[in-house]
């Protein structure tokens, strides 16, 4: 997994509640086999109209977002299905970091096992940094997760939460089935235990 | 003596392998469901860092999203479907884990097919790369939907990192009135707390009403508690739980029956365990549920009418509505009785059970006997949930009434629940669907999805629009 320190990018402005998963990734591509190539699927329907033709209303399709690595949004950012395709997409896509009230507890594990960070602030903190992304490319934002701190266009720092286990994993890229390999021992000795309990499994 | 425990302490405690001192935990997973569309990265996982599934013996593979519901004798014809299920068959092989394939009478929703061979027991864990894996919980299995790096990490070492969810309880007390069911229920119940209500939780359901259902119903009601945010649902284990599950293929076999069901007997959540939040309901006050915009949540009463947004005082929530609302091409004030349908869906993990196949025959039955049949202007559909509930309605006539009646009666997989093999919507059609997302596209793009029982979808099938199931009698 890559690693994530400090990133400073322009952040995109998706103001609406309850943004789900078929909207990040509509279900007709998780066809696929490979965790790459999702990126061009992102947003799909909200991207691009029935002819395939991009919506130049839709924020992502807007000159000055077309950079953008940081989306601020609405909440419950990602409830639906358990597709791992949407933060793959995401990633593919280049957005590292995902900032809303609260994110869905599915989506939420499945993206910072992709290297993406989501920092979840009070509605009144999100609202600023929505107006500040409206301001477009003259209006980056940084993201320190050592520090766990968002600096906006304007200076001002606003602090945030995160798991200090999600934190360690996303500072260092590191693979968590290679964390629990090492626990094989522990896993063994909880199996016999077990199977004593409940020789029926 | 330890403090009261609630039914999920009970079963995260017995699973906890080992716990850091942040939370964090690593979790023994006794189940674990594996289909076509989220494995196969994780098996190219395994293979590329050269691992092994652990268990293949604790792990279960079918194939349900991609495979056609008609014709099935002729192979899958999309090319990218097709090399999905040939990949799960291929890896299942390499790996050793057991496979019902799509030629197999076993072959159903992943979700269905669990409960029906008894590989979801009482007290396990069990997860699936899908979030409707929450319907195990209603045997009283910890059941949880997870992405694919964790299905990776749970075919490695049988474990996964998690922290512990807050205790949710809803208890609904009361009786059902005749004509609504476990998916009216569910459906008020997210209406009740909202589509994040149960965000960082794990649900348990409780009270009278609950307790009523059969283990169909138990799975309708914890299959969407996602819909309600929450991870996991669970239901205490009883004697509903015990005949259901006594004589399934994987169930403990006699000698070891009694053992077993002594101990899934101490799950029940002890007198005076807490919950964080507690939320209850009136089963008597439930009316036929039906939604009207783009996400679980925005539901109402059949006997109601599609919300006015100007009365939302909420701006975020406000504009979703006006959004929803021209999605799904309608207007404030119209009369939910009033919404003519282009067809209709009757599947799904949520309701292609055999009682839902039964109570939406029963509507079918009664149409016939009253000389009606689905609208000229609908298609009907019906998607049993595996080969079993398939083979169990034909034996029971039901097949004949559908066809009768002009459904379209066809073979077992997810369908037009989420539109990944043929069967979807045309953009601008309207659905009444038994399904459990009415998200934008979900049953194909431009689609509009009205969330409804089985019987509330056969009824409306045959009237042409959303309609009562209770004007039928």
């Amino acid at each position: 997994m890559e690693k994530f320190e400090k990133l400073t990018a322009v952040a995109a402005p998706l103001p609406l509640v309850n943004v789900d998963t078929d909207m990040i990734i509509p279900a007709r591509f998780l066809k696929t086999i490979k965790r790459t190539g999702l990126g061009k699927s992102l947003f799909y329907t909200l991207r691009f109209d029935e002819q395939g033709k991009e919506r130049p209303d839709f924020v992502l399709n807007k000159p000055a977002y077309k950079a953008a690595q940081i989306l601020v949004t609405g909440n419950n950012f990602g409830c639906g299905s358990s597709r791992e395709h949407a933060p793959w997409a995401l990633a593919d896509y280049g957005i590292k970091v995902v900032i809303a009230p609260d994110f869905a507890d599915i989506f939420y594990n499945n993206s910072f096992k992709n290297g993406i960070l989501l920092i979840k602030l009070p509605q009144e903190d999100v609202d600023k940094l929505m107006e500040d992304a409206e301001r477009g490319a003259n209006a980056t934002v940084t993201v320190d997760l050592e520090n766990q701190e968002i600096t906006g266009p304007d200076g001002g720092v606003i602090k945030f939460d995160i798991d200090p286990f999600k934190k360690h994993c996303l500072l260092n890229g590191l693979d968590d089935i290679g964390l629990t390999m090492q626990k094989q021992d522990a896993i063994k000795t909880y199996e016999e235990k077990h199977k004593a309990e409940q020789p029926w499994l | 003596m330890s403090a009261p425990r609630t039914l999920y302490d009970k079963i995260w405690d017995a699973h906890v392998v080992e716990e850091s001192e942040d939370g964090t935990a690593l979790l023994y997973i006794d189940r674990h469901i594996v289909h076509e569309v989220t494995s196969p990265q994780a098996f190219e996982g395994l293979r590329e860092s050269g691992r092994k599934v652990l268990h293949p013996e604790m792990t279960l593979a079918v194939p349900d999203h991609n495979v056609p519901t008609s014709d099935r004798i002729k192979g899958i014809d999309d090319e990218e479907s097709r090399i999905q299920v040939e990949t799960l068959v291929k890896n299942c092989k390499d790996f050793g884990v057991e496979l019902f394939g799509m030629d197999d009478i076993r072959q159903g929703i992943c979700h269905v097919i669990g409960p029906e061979q008894g590989f979801t027991l009482p007290g396990t864990t069990l997860i699936c790369g899908d979030s409707h894996t929450a319907t195990h919980g209603a045997f009283g299995a910890l059941a949880f939907g997870v992405g694919t790096s964790e299905v990776e990490h749970v075919l490695a070492t049988q474990t996964m990192i998690q922290r512990k969810s807050k205790n949710m309880r809803v208890t609904v007390n009361g009786a059902l009135p005749l004509g609504c069911t476990a998916k009216d229920m569910i459906l008020a119940i997210i209406g009740k707390i909202g589509t994040a209500g149960g965000t960082g939780c794990v649900i348990e359901f409780a009270g009278e009403a609950i307790r009523s259902l059969s283990m169909e119903g138990r799975m309708t009601v914890c299959n969407m508690t996602i819909e309600g945010g929450a991870r996991a649902g669970l239901i205490a284990p009883d004697e509903t739980t015990f005949d259901y599950l006594k004589g399934r293929p994987m169930s403990p076999k006699a000698g070891m029956w009694e053992t077993a069901v002594a101990y899934w007997k101490t799950l029940a959540s002890d007198d005076g365990a807490t919950y964080d939040i507690e939320v209850t309901l009136d089963a008597s006050e439930i009316v036929p549920q039906v939604t009207w915009g783009t996400s679980p949540e925005d539901v109402v009463p059949i006997t109601g009418a599609v919300p006015n947004p100007a009365n939302e005082p909420d701006e975020n929530r406000r504009a979703k509505m006006q959004r929803s609302l021209e999605y799904m091409g309608l207007e404030a004030g119209t009369a939910m009785r009033d919404i003519r349908i282009d067809r209709a869906f009757i599947g799904s993990c949520t309701n292609s059970r055999i009682e839902d196949m039964r109570a939406a025959a029963a509507v079918a039955q009664k149409a016939i006997e009253k000389g009606r049949h689905v609208a000229d202007t609908v298609e009907a559909m019906v998607v049993p949930g595996s080969g079993l509930v398939k083979e169990q309605a034909e034996a029971e006539g039901l097949d004949k009434i559908f066809i009768e009646a002009g459904f379209d009666w066809r073979e077992p997989g997810c369908s037009m629940c989420l539109a990944m093999n043929a069967d979807k919507l045309q953009p601008g059609e309207r659905c009444a669907s038994t399904s459990n997302r009415n998200f934008e596209g979900r049953q194909g793009p431009g689609g509009r999805t009205h969330l409804v029982s089985p019987a509330m979808a056969a009824a409306a099938a045959i009237a042409g629009h959303l309609a009562d199931v209770r004007d039928l009698d």
